[in-house]
This record gives structure tokens, sequence and C-alpha cells, in this order.
């Protein structure tokens, strides 16, 4: 089986603390780094075997030609906390790309990309591989993180929660007040902020292309833990789900009911 | 060496399979394993209609285990048969076991009946042990006396040999197996998950949308062992020995016991060669031992 995906023991090249608790990881990951498009994730496991699954943690950039993986993430609970420990040279077993990402050849000319919190990093490397005129608004509760290097794809609107930076508030505050509007949105972020996009993408006639979260097993699409309520029935389940890890992460606002 | 074993009627290349809910139909890991090399491949759960699962989160780690409460999500038996089932046609060499679930003695039937003709279900596991749904399941399987009479009900339609799940959840799980001998049983199959629960004390709600969930993972192992040694030393039919089994060594440990054969689950989710390495690690623990056959292993 020539095309078996497989496991890869991924080499840890550095890794940095960004801002409080959110980790700034790069790995050595030729074989996932060689298909990892915007929007995919990875499963990436525990050294220490009594935490058993793997945790989904989505790309924030990838190199196919060094071979290259940058992850970053929050630290969370304790296995975050077991990776956020790994130094130069040590190993971390991971599995991926999985899941399908975010439409990069979508027939539109502009593109609102919308992240809040921990949503932020995997539209880094999607405003890297979209080439059209890109709009990016970043929603923060407070201290800012990857905003000067998402600030080269496009012009950058910033909402904190506690109005340190940028507009007062969320990333619909920041939109409002400075009128954005695009052909399409793309988001990530957490569940209220990307039900408000919907919203404003039905208001303003955008479709919304949005990554959803949901607690996962097997990452691979077997277990049926991750659904997610879909608007029709889904040809494969049969009923009116969606796997988040499988069908998604990445769905057209309008295939899902948030 | 051999290592297949035979299970009411049915010869199994090797000992091991997966087990039910852990695999889907088996294709959803084609892509990271080869399902070829599994002695069965027990399918998720089926009802007579799709049924819809739990609401989510669906899922919760634990140390050394996980919950989950999926609720026997699946597309149910028509499209079952007509695309999963096909599907598995292409492993020529490895038996399928169809878990089969309902919330009513008739629905467990119409599965059971609509299984008898398809030449790809080798064998039938009846799921009378899920903690997730309110109906049926669990409900079938913590008495004896409902034990017996949903083996026999089976039995007289079923043109297949049938397992039946059993539940840890009970005082006494040798009881559960002897009314499925009783019933007709042609093999039983343990342990199904522990009923468990986890509270997210930061939301000081549980963690799971369900409330409870099933406990599985190696946290579960030496109860999974005690009650296949028990049971199979209480009953003549085989026993299938589950229960957080994630090595070769874990696996021996039930084999040892007296299992006819073992299932993998919760590993699957951390590796998914796991069980290849379940089926090559046993065969290099019979060469170290000098054992030329697998039912050289029981005690």
């Amino acid at each position: 089986m020539a095309d078996k995906r497989t496991q890869e023991k991924a080499w840890v090249i550095n890794q940095t603390e960004m801002i409080p608790g959110i980790m700034d990881l790069l790995i050595k990951a030729p074989k996932t780094a060689a298909s990892a498009a915007p929007g995919q994730f990875i499963s990436v496991y525990c050294a220490d075997k009594s935490r058993l699954l793997p945790r989904p943690i989505s790309i924030c950039d990838a190199d196919k030609y060094t071979g290259a993986l940058r992850l970053v993430y929050r630290v969370g609970g304790a296995g975050t906390e077991e990776f956020s420990k790994l130094g130069p040279g040590e190993t971390i077993r991971i599995q991926g790309p999985l899941g399908n990402g975010f439409p990069l050849d979508a027939d539109i000319q502009s593109v609102l990309i919308v992240g809040g919190g921990i949503g932020i990093p995997p539209l880094l490397y999607l405003a890297k591989n979209l080439n059209m005129k890109k709009t990016l608004v970043m929603g923060y509760p407070s201290v800012t993180y990857l905003d000067e290097e998402l600030a080269q794809y496009g012009d950058l609107f910033i909402a904190t929660e506690d109005g340190s930076r940028g507009t007062k508030g969320n990333v619909i505050n920041a939109m409002e007040e400075n009128g954005l509007t695009a052909d399409a949105i793309m988001a990530c972020g957490p569940l209220p902020m990307l039900k408000a996009l919907k919203q404003y993408g039905e208001a303003h006639s955008m479709s919304v292309i949005i990554s959803m979260e949901e607690r996962m097993a097997c990452g691979i699409g077997a277990c049926l833990a991750c659904v997610c309520k879909s608007t029709e029935k889904d040809p494969y389940l049969n009923i009116s789900k969606k796997r988040v890890c499988l069908e998604g992460p990445v769905f057209d606002a309008r295939e899902v009911e948030l | 060496m051999n290592l297949s074993v035979n299970i009411a009627g049915v010869t199994l290349k090797n000992p091991v399979m997966s087990a039910s809910g852990t695999f889907g139909s088996g294709h959803e890991f084609a892509d990271w394993m080869d399902p070829g090399k599994l002695g069965a491949i027990v399918t998720k759960g089926v009802s007579a209609v799709p049924w819809e699962g739990n609401p989510t989160p669906r899922v919760a780690e634990t140390p050394s285990g996980m919950l989950n409460a999926i609720g026997l999500q699946n597309p149910g038996i028509d499209v079952f048969v007509n695309r999963d089932l096909k599907e598995l046609e292409k492993y020529t060499d490895t038996k399928v076991i169809v878990n089969v679930c309902g919330k009513t003695a008739e629905d467990y039937i119409k599965v059971v009946e609509r299984l008898s003709d398809e030449p790809r279900a080798d064998l039938l596991e009846i799921n009378i042990s899920c903690p997730n749904v309110k109906e049926g399941g669990i409900a079938f399987g913590q008495n004896a006396d409902s034990v017996f009479a949903i083996t026999k009900k089976l039995k007289s339609v079923s043109k297949k040999p049938v397992i039946m799940k059993l539940s840890p959840n009970v005082t006494d799980i040798t009881e559960m197996a002897r009314a499925a001998e009783a019933g007709g049983a042609d093999a039983v199959s343990l342990i199904n998950t522990l009923t468990g629960m986890k509270i997210d004390i930061e939301r000081r709600r549980p963690l799971l949308a369900n409330m409870t969930g099933g406990l599985s993972g190696p946290a579960i192992r030496p109860v999974a062992v005690r009650m296949v040694w028990q049971t199979v030393r209480a009953v003549k039919i085989p026993v299938i020995g589950m229960g957080g089994i994630a090595s070769a060594e874990d696996a021996l440990e039930f084999l040892l016991a007296g299992a006819s054969a073992v299932a993998v689950g919760t590993a699957n989710f951390n590796d998914p060669l796991t069980m290849e390495k379940v089926v090559s690690g046993i065969e290099k623990y019979m060469e170290r031992h000098g054992l030329d056959d697998v039912s050289m292993l029981r005690l």
C-alpha cells in the first residue's frame, strides 16, 4: 500500500512561549509537512502512556521543502503541558495531516480571514496560501500573538476584550466599526464567534467558511465522538451529523447548525 | 506455528480482533493499518434504523482510560449491509463479526434476520451491554432472566452463530454468561465498558453531555482479566476477552486466563497499528515459550 498514511516521529527543532500559555512549536515532520493544507490538523500523542488520546492541534505553518511543521497551541491540560516541556532534539509522535482544510481555489476575489483566541494559528497558514485580497480580523482576550506575522498578508484589524489594542470587544465589533466586507469570510475560533459570523455573513451576503472544534478520540472518523449537527443528512453517516475530524474541520457555515 | 482459533465453527486465522465501536467498519483505519491482518473485524453496533447518538461532548480522557457516551450512533442496517459489508468483502482472509444493537427485542430480531443471509457476516455479536443508551442495550444485559430470554429469541431466528456481549456493570458476570449459554449463545464476549463519570470542576458540571459514560482503556484491564478468568471457568462456550488491551503482553493475559480470542478497542485510538503489533507479539511470545499452537496458552 504505497499511499498508506503513516504516523511519524517528529523531531523538535525549537519551542518558545509566545505569550503566557501559548506555545510556538517547530518540528521536523517531512511526511506530514509534505501534504499539509491550511485548515488541516494533526494528532499529537503524549509520551505519558496514561494519556491515551491524541491531542488535535491545527497546523500553523508547514514547509514541504524543509519538512518543518509549526504548531501554535494553548497549554490547556496535562497533555499540552507535557508538549510544552519539549526541547530541541526531542521527539514527538504525530499522525496526519487530518481532515479537510479551507478551499484555496474558491471563485472569490476577496476574503475576510477572521480568528479568535486559539483559533488564530491555522489562519496564518491560510493567509499565506490564499491568493486574493485579504483582510484579517483577529480577536484576543488581551495580549496579542502572531499579529505581526499575520499583518504581512493583508490589512489587519485587531479586537481585544479589554480594549488594550484595536477595537474594544470582539471581532464582530471590529468588523462593524470598520465596515469590513468581502466576497467570503474564512474563520476559526470559539463557537459564539462562529455563530455571530454566520449571521454577519447572511446579513452582508457573504459566504462563510468556518473551522469547527469538538472533543475527539480517534481523529480519523471511526469513533464518532466529534460530530456536529448538519443542516442536511450526511450521505455517509445517514443522519444529520458530520464528523469534525473527517468531513471537517472546515465547513461551509450553511452546512452545519451552530 | 498455529495461531488460528475456532469460535462457534468459524475459524479465525489468529485470535486478534477489533472491539466494536473503536474500529468503525474497518475501512476508516485502512489508510493507517491493514485490517486484513486481523483474525476478525468487529464492526460498530448497527440497529434496524439509523440512530442519532448522544449530544457532544461524547468523550473524555481519564487516567489510563477514557469515557465515551457516543450513544451507538449508526447509519442503520440498510446502509450498513449495502455499503459497509460490501466494503469488507475485500478482506477474504479475515472474518467479519457484526455487532448488533437494538432498543427492543423486535429491533434486534430485525437486524439479526436481515444479516442471516448476508454471506459476509460470519458471526453476530449482540450488544446487550451498552451503558450509554437509555432503552435497550444494557436493559437486556443486567438481569440473568433477560439475558436468557433475548439470547433464546435471537438464536431462534439467527442463521449465524451468536456471541452475546456482556456488561461488567453487574454483581456477578458469570451468572449472565451462564444465562447466555443456557439461552443457546455460541460464545460470549466481555467486558463492555464500566459506567463512569467525570466532572469538569471549573465549569462545575459533568464533562460528558450524557453525564455518565463507559470507561475503557488500560484502567479497566485488571477487572476485565478477572471477569474473563471467572467466566471461562463458569461456561463451556468460547469466551472472547477484551478490556484495556494495548499490547501483546496485555492480550496474553487474557489468552492465559482462558479467552479463545481477544479484542483491542481503545488502544486503536492511541496507535492504529496496535492490533498488528499484538498479532506479531503473540507469535514472538509463543516462539520464545516453545508453543506451537495458540490453544496451548490457556492455563
